[in-house]
């Protein structure tokens, strides 16, 4: 078989980070090839310098398309030569009709005009290829995401596809749906359709995959062949976690001491579609002095399970217990949970954790206001005392407290979110992705801040998707896949391969 | 990073003309103000600034005053208020139903009439603040409905007049409480006809005040190492503030004295500075229009406030209608009509930000008086209503663009 695609050398850099290093990918015609990786190790990335998303000459390297060199300026250049996408958020629209979908920017038209009868034709044919029993009028909002899936798919045939890229096709799948979906991939290369596939899941790769390509920390790790090799699970976990702990951690003397706060039977349900379930019965508990992390993939709830504990800022009929110090506790609202002593640190800090066009200070004293204030009137005073307190034994860089946030790094924004909550005095802080996207300093000086929480015999509950960090920080790790709690393990049993190996084998 | 290095380490080496750049909204529409009210005093040879003229100024802009108050909190929270205008009018005429029809006591009609506004704010902010439906889709429906809710309490007509005691609050004067004989010395001192003694001690009381507050709160500000403005920018702009409080005041001591309703407007714009620059609640709703999910996230309640911040404007629009009907001594169906156009525009004039979170009370009320002076000096100089109303926008959209192009100049 010849090569239809082969990506040589891709170097791509970012402003201080090269996502990309010298990166090959060689699919063959008529395979399905997987692309397989941890989060942010650089899978997307590739796809966006393949798709045109980032234009030729953005990036170092060859693309050889189809036996000659492809510079392809943006997705529409890519499309035409029958490369396309099929993102993991689906791009559709929801209030259109499936044919009004499928030919969206492509409309069958002719002076402007669209031809409906046409357009319904085709739409009838493209619906019949990818299985799909509905009439091309429903509007896409009506049908879940498994069909939406494959009117995604019917789109992307539409345009006289050779190479298609699925990017996580069955994160949002139920059991059935991913299924079938896999078995439209299987018919799709009897058609002579070459695809590339990006999954966590690696049963599935298994199943449709002729080869993999595992990529970890943007470069290329290993190609393996189903025909001349037996590709495991096994192999495939080794080669996307086999690093060495690049990061270093500073050093926390352990000791865990009375449970803190404990959740019982906590189960959430998802805010729009009611009848699917987002946290699934999940008991977890926090000692005074102790950092528990939580790992898993994007996608998994951890970020779900937060949210709904604090003030139930996400989710509906949630039902289960939160004890602090023993004694059950009220966290039905965001000022109650923080009375409980809880914080929590978001994940996206600047869309919900930072008002960034207000000053260092208003944000540090923002969720504790109280405390510089007497009755309603603010000490102004008082409160620059407080931010400056935190400025300096956080270290966060800037020429004062006056300045606005949304002039700082990330890092040192980081620092005035945990400011913040420092200042709220928690008992319990969930921190959720604290390092994400900040450079190595500013995470090792994070780290610092939270073994000395751990001193104080603060309670911390991390949520990270880089493994190492919480193979480095934590002592206990709960291990969440799909809404729930799939194992736990302390520091001295965990590892990257066991974390993995129970997330893909449920 | 590029602002945070020539931030607070720098304000000794900053250059004087920098730093005006870089402040230069905040004195631009100070001096805006005085350069209208100097092209005005002019072109009208000196009607803007007679006394009875200065007079009519704060009484005919008083109500947008009030009501600019409460708008300011309504879009620093990240919202819009279109209904004020017609909720104005609508207090108006039911006070005037009361007292005219109904021969109700003036107290009791007050206190219904700010119950009334009030209550009107609360049925529009329950909408907004836990529905979640725009409120700019409420407070359209609200501005339909209570314009016609006006038309039918008035059927139609005219309702007046008002007795004295409830004309007073809009027309009406505080008495000099000094002797006649303090007044006569003072007016002779400074070679005045008459010189009401209160009114003036009023002025240089406040002036002083306002010179007092603002050297505390420099010399505050230089103790936390906080950037302040250079020392003659500090002195010129306290002098101009001050020195036209007092000027305004001895205008209108030689007139007849401090009206009913500077009063009233004075004691809530201070009221409103205090809240939102100095207590719990007011910076808690500047972070809800900064970030509405990072305030929820940090505990405050973000509906509660949005709520309340229309309950108050509703209150406001109350006693602004209840001002506005007092001055004209009678209620019209037509009162308060498209008035909810100037208040927007006063509050965006003075600096505030459509997508909520920036924004102060003094600008609103800076913002009010321009727009009051630029329509009063066009009416001197009989400028149509038509080129009024051009210019009018045009300023609106000048302040606005010059806002986005200091933001976009700042990065």
């Amino acid at each position: 078989m010849t090569a239809l695609l082969e990506m040589r050398g891709i170097t791509k850099e970012f402003p201080g980070v090269k996502a990309l290093d010298t990166v090959n990918l060689t699919v063959k015609d008529g395979e399905i090839h997987a692309l397989v990786g941890e989060n942010g190790a650089g899978k997307s990335t590739l796809m966006k310098v393949l798709s045109g998303v980032y234009p030729a000459g953005s990036y170092d390297g060859e693309i050889h398309y189809d036996g000659a060199l492809a510079e392809f300026g943006d997705i529409s250049d890519s499309e035409a030569k029958g490369v396309i996408i099929i993102h993991q958020e689906l791009a559709l629209v929801p209030l259109l009709s499936i044919a009004e979908n499928l030919f969206l920017g492509n409309e069958r038209a002719r002076g402007g005009i669209i031809n409906w009868r046409e357009t319904n034709k085709r739409t009838e044919a493209l619906l019949q290829k990818v299985g799909l029993k509905e009439p091309p009028s429903t509007l896409v909002d009506k049908l879940g995401v498994g069909k939406q899936q494959l009117v995604e798919i019917a789109k992307a045939l539409s345009k006289e596809v050779r190479l298609l890229i699925l990017d996580e096709p069955t994160a949002a799948l139920s059991e059935s749906d991913s299924q079938a979906l896999l078995d439209l991939m299987l018919e799709l290369k009897q058609q002579g359709v070459t695809q590339i596939i990006i999954s966590h899941k690696l049963n599935e790769v298994r199943r449709v995959a002729d080869s993999v390509t595992v990529i970890r920390d943007g470069s290329t790790v290993s190609t393996m062949d189903a025909k001349t090799q037996d590709i495991t699970e096994d192999n495939i976990v080794r080669d996307m976690v086999g690093r060495d702990m690049a990061h270093r951690y500073p050093a926390r003397e352990r000791r865990a001491g009375e449970v803190l706060m404990e959740v019982k039977d906590w189960n959430v349900w998802h805010p729009l579609h009611t009848d699917r379930q987002v946290i699934e019965d999940v008991n977890m508990a926090v000692r005074a002095g102790e950092v528990v992390g939580i790992a898993g993939l994007m996608g998994a709830g951890r970020t779900e399970l937060a949210m709904s504990i604090f003030g139930r800022s996400y989710g509906r009929n949630i039902s289960g217990s939160v004890e602090v110090g023993g004694k059950p506790v009220d966290v039905s609202t965001v000022s109650k949970a923080i009375e409980a002593g809880l914080a929590y640190v978001t994940e996206d800090r600047k869309s919900l954790g930072l008002i960034l066009e207000e000053t260092i200070q208003r944000n540090i004293t923002m969720a504790n206001l109280e405390e510089v204030a007497r009755g309603q009137v603010l000490n102004e005073s008082a409160e620059t005392r407080v931010a400056e307190e935190y400025r300096k034994a956080l270290n966060i860089r800037t020429p004062g407290v006056f300045q606005r946030v949304m002039n700082l790094s990330g890092g040192n924004q980081q620092k005035v979110v945990l400011s913040k909550w420092l200042f709220a005095k928690p008992e319990v802080l969930i921190l959720d992705e604290p390092t994400r996207g900040i450079d190595v300093g500013a995470k090792f000086e994070i780290y610092g801040i939270i073994n000395d929480l751990s001193k104080q015999g603060k309670g911390v509950i991390m949520i990270s998707s880089e493994m190492p960090e919480l193979l480095g920080m934590c002592d206990r790790i709960y291990v969440m896949n799909e809404g729930a709690f799939v194992g736990e393990l302390s520091a001295e049993d965990a590892s990257q391969e066991r974390i993995m190996s129970l997330i893909v084998t449920e | 990073m590029d602002i945070a290095e020539h931030g607070a380490e720098a304000p000794e080496k900053q250059g004087i003309g920098e730093y005006l750049v870089r402040h230069l909204r905040e004195y631009g529409l100070l001096f805006a103000l005085i350069a209208i009210m100097a092209f005005f005093q002019i072109v009208t040879e000196g009607t803007l600034l007679k006394p009875v003229n200065v007079t009519n100024l704060l009484l005919q802009n008083s109500y947008i005053v009030i009501m600019a108050l409460g708008m300011l909190i309504v879009i620093v929270s990240g919202n819009i208020d279109l209904s004020v205008g017609s909720v104005m009018g609508f207090v108006g005429a039911l006070a005037a139903v009361m007292i005219v029809e109904w021969e109700l006591s003036t107290a009791v009609t007050m206190v219904t009439c700010l119950v009334a506004g009030g209550l009107i704010g609360a049925a529009q902010g329950y909408w907004i603040a836990y529905w979640k439906i725009p409120s700019f889709i409420v407070t359209l429906a609200g501005m339909l409905v209570f314009r016609g809710a006006s038309l039918w309490l008035l059927e139609g007509q005219s309702l007046g007049p008002f007795p004295r005691e409830f004309q007073m609050l809009a027309n009406g004067f505080v008495p000099d409480i000094f002797p006649s004989g303090v007044s006569q010395t003072v007016a002779d001192l400074l070679g005045q006809k008459r010189v009401n003694v209160l009114a003036l001690g009023t002025g240089l009381v406040a002036a002083g005040l306002i010179v007092w507050m603002e050297l505390k709160a420099r010399a505050q500000n230089k103790a936390y190492g906080m950037a302040g403005e250079p020392q003659a920018f500090f002195i010129a702009r306290i002098g101009i503030v001050a020195i036209a409080l007092i000027f305004i005041l001895f205008k209108l001591s030689t007139f007849r004295g401090l009206p009913n309703v500077l009063i009233t407007m004075g004691v809530l714009t201070i009221i409103y500075a205090f809240f939102t620059g100095r207590t719990v609640t007011g910076r808690r709703i500047y972070a809800l229009g900064g970030n509405e999910k990072a305030a929820k996230l940090s505990g405050i309640k973000t509906e509660r406030l949005t709520f309340l911040a229309f309950v108050n404007m509703g209150v406001l629009a109350g006693i602004a209608g209840m001002v506005f009907a007092a001055r004209l001594n009678s209620a019209t169906p037509k009162a308060g009509f498209a008035l909810e156009l100037d208040v927007i525009a006063a509050v965006f004039i003075g600096g505030a930000s459509m997508s909520g979170g920036v924004g102060k009370i003094v600008g609103a009320v800076v913002g009010a008086f321009l727009m009051g002076v630029l329509n009063n000096g066009m009416s001197i100089m009989g400028i149509g209503i038509d080129y009024q109303q051009m210019i009018k926008g045009l300023v609106l959209l000048a302040a606005v663009i010059f806002d986005v192009y200091n933001k976009s100049k700042q990065g």
